[in-house]
């Protein structure tokens, strides 16, 4: 194992991150809090309590899942496809490094990047709402899973995206959405029935609900069939990974 | 010396059925600079690529340093530096830093001290805070040597370092070549141009349309294949080669001012002094005599030409 490989691919994406601190921290933590300004204090106040909880506190942990998925997967996405654009890939393919230790460079700084603003998040959110975090460990268990679990997602995008547009495809036309109809903003007790079950399919749903568990005790699914779900996600995304190092598919001519 | 580089029976197809490398067989010196010499697309790049691991070979076995390119890769990979073709660099990062993220990823841990001194040698320490962005082209391919030098490789391979760089930036180059030799480095360079390979290679390849055509010392290349040729300038102008001097491989250019005389460098006699003589017997006067030498670059389009 190449550890000196996988810190220098670390400590360089950290660095990016911090270079474009505006970009990378500020806008998406300025974003969220419009979220809490618009739905919590003035949509919100008019929404009675969701679950026993208060609408505002209720979409806190929606808010960290919309945030950390897109953050994660942009990230590490960006983050190998760059090199492939501007074709410095060529020094990762002829260092003495494996594929895998690449993906846990650039996976490791992605999911950094998104804990760093998940937790950022988080904080502010005390600014704005009361909230009490039932199970904290359970809670950065959760996050972490989800920052790690996304980036894969987000590292598979960039070797298969070939232009910036592909880069842009997957996570406005499906995360984004996922996102949005999985939960973050409501329960799904709160739809009609059929949609309960169409909602199921989402499992974007999974994450938030157990998510959600941890800050509230409360959930739209049990806790373990949130656990079961970001696993198997994590699995997928490592298997693709995992084919995509056997036949260097997009990276190796 | 022993090889340090060996390619054995390597082939590389791509997908559409393009057959870039033909069976190609190498044995790279240690301690020697080769040149590969070939035109555009004769296979050169992806012979380079194959070798350092970004290309896989369709068959065929690359040893480094006696490592197996593909079952050994880190063992193989460590001793390799690689300068590509185009400028491929991050933009926003400083030289150092840039330099710096080239030896970590080889498993080396950082060391200033080092890199400062091989930024000296290239004359790129007083940039060595600055964005890569603000360099200049002959000042950014030196960072792409400076990063393939950053890991203290034995061999480094050049693929056309001198594409686009002007003279002075090229004869600097030449000089940190002949440096990096004089440590020990075994260096192969790809080119174009052929006073490159003339001014500063041990041995050249000629490499076309996917084969070697040729591996020579170039001493021994230019020897073997030179052509030299004895330019006669005459005092008043022949009409016609004398009947007397037939016997002689001569040329009498179009005002008959001259006649050029060519023979082989390496033929026992070379029939200088008879052709003189002859010459003076059949009435000629000259008033000037200059040799010439073929140069690589003749015997480099001589052999592309050969194998259509």
């Amino acid at each position: 194992m190449n550890l000196n490989a996988v810190w220098t691919i670390y400590i360089f994406e950290m660095r990016r991150f911090f270079r474009t601190i505006t970009q990378s921290l500020i806008s998406p933590v300025l974003s969220t809090s419009l979220y809490f300004v618009v739905f919590g204090a003035a949509i919100g106040s008019r929404i009675q309590e969701v679950e026993g909880v208060s609408y505002g506190a209720f979409i806190v942990p929606g808010l960290i899942m919309l945030s950390v998925m897109t953050q994660a997967t942009s990230n590490a996405s960006f983050g190998i496809y760059f090199p492939k654009f501007i074709g410095t890939i060529y020094e990762l393919l002829s260092a003495p490094i494996s594929f895998l230790e690449v993906v846990a460079g650039y996976v490791g700084a992605a999911a950094t990047k998104a804990l760093f603003i998940g937790v950022i998040i988080l904080i502010t959110a005390f600014f704005f709402v009361d909230i009490q975090i039932a199970h904290p460990f359970a809670m950065m268990l959760f996050l972490v899973l989800t920052c790690v679990s996304f980036a894969l997602l987000g590292f598979i995008i960039g070797i298969w995206a070939d232009n910036f547009e592909k880069l842009q495809l997957i996570p406005l036309l499906v995360i984004t959405p996922l996102v949005f109809l999985g939960g973050s903003f409501y329960s799904i007790s709160m739809l009609p029935p059929v949609w309960q079950t169409i909602t199921l399919f989402n499992p974007v749903v999974y994450l938030i609900s157990g998510f959600r568990w941890s800050f509230f005790g409360e959930a739209d699914v049990a806790i373990g069939v949130s656990l079961f779900a970001i696993a198997l996600f994590t699995g997928a995304c490592l298997a693709i990974i995992w084919w995509i190092f056997r036949t260097g598919w997009r990276i190796r001519q | 010396m022993s090889a340090i580089v060996s390619v054995k029976n390597l082939r590389k197809a791509y997908a559409g059925g393009f057959e870039a490398l033909k069976s190609v067989n190498l044995d790279i010196e240690e301690g020697e600079i080769l040149a590969l010499l070939g035109p555009n697309g004769a296979g050169k790049t992806t012979l380079i690529s194959t070798i350092c691991g970004i290309t896989v070979p369709t068959s065929g076995k690359i040893t480094v340093g006696g490592f197996d390119t593909q079952t050994q890769f880190r063992a193989a990979r460590d001793l390799i530096g690689l300068v590509p073709q185009e400028i491929n660099l991050e933009p926003f990062e400083t030289v150092m830093n840039s330099v710096s993220f080239s030896r970590g990823i080889f498993g080396k841990s950082r060391n200033d001290a080092y890199i400062e001194d091989v930024l000296k040698q290239l004359s790129l320490h007083d940039k060595k805070d600055s964005k890569i962005m603000t360099l200049s082209g002959g000042m950014k391919r030196r960072v792409l040597i400076a990063k393939a030098l950053s890991h203290e490789p034995r061999v480094l391979f050049l693929d056309e370092p001198t594409a686009g760089v002007d003279v002075e930036l090229r004869k600097d180059m030449w000089e940190v070549v002949a440096r990096l030799k004089a440590s020990g480095v075994t260096i192969i360079l790809t080119t174009h141009y052929i006073e490159e390979a003339e001014a500063i290679a041990d041995r050249v390849g000629v490499i076309n349309k996917g084969e070697i055509l040729l591996v020579q010392d170039k001493a021994d290349l230019m020897a073997q294949m030179g052509q030299k040729q004895l330019k006669i300038e005459l005092t008043d102008a022949a009409a016609t080669i004398p009947d007397a001097l037939a016997g002689y491989d001569l040329a009498r250019a179009d005002d008959g001012l001259s006649l050029t005389y060519s023979y082989d460098t390496t033929g026992e006699r070379t029939g200088i002094t008879t052709l003189l003589n002859d010459l003076q017997k059949a009435g000629l006067q000259f008033k000037d005599i200059q040799t010439q030498q073929s140069s690589l670059e003749d015997i480099f389009v001589g052999l592309v030409k050969e194998k259509p």
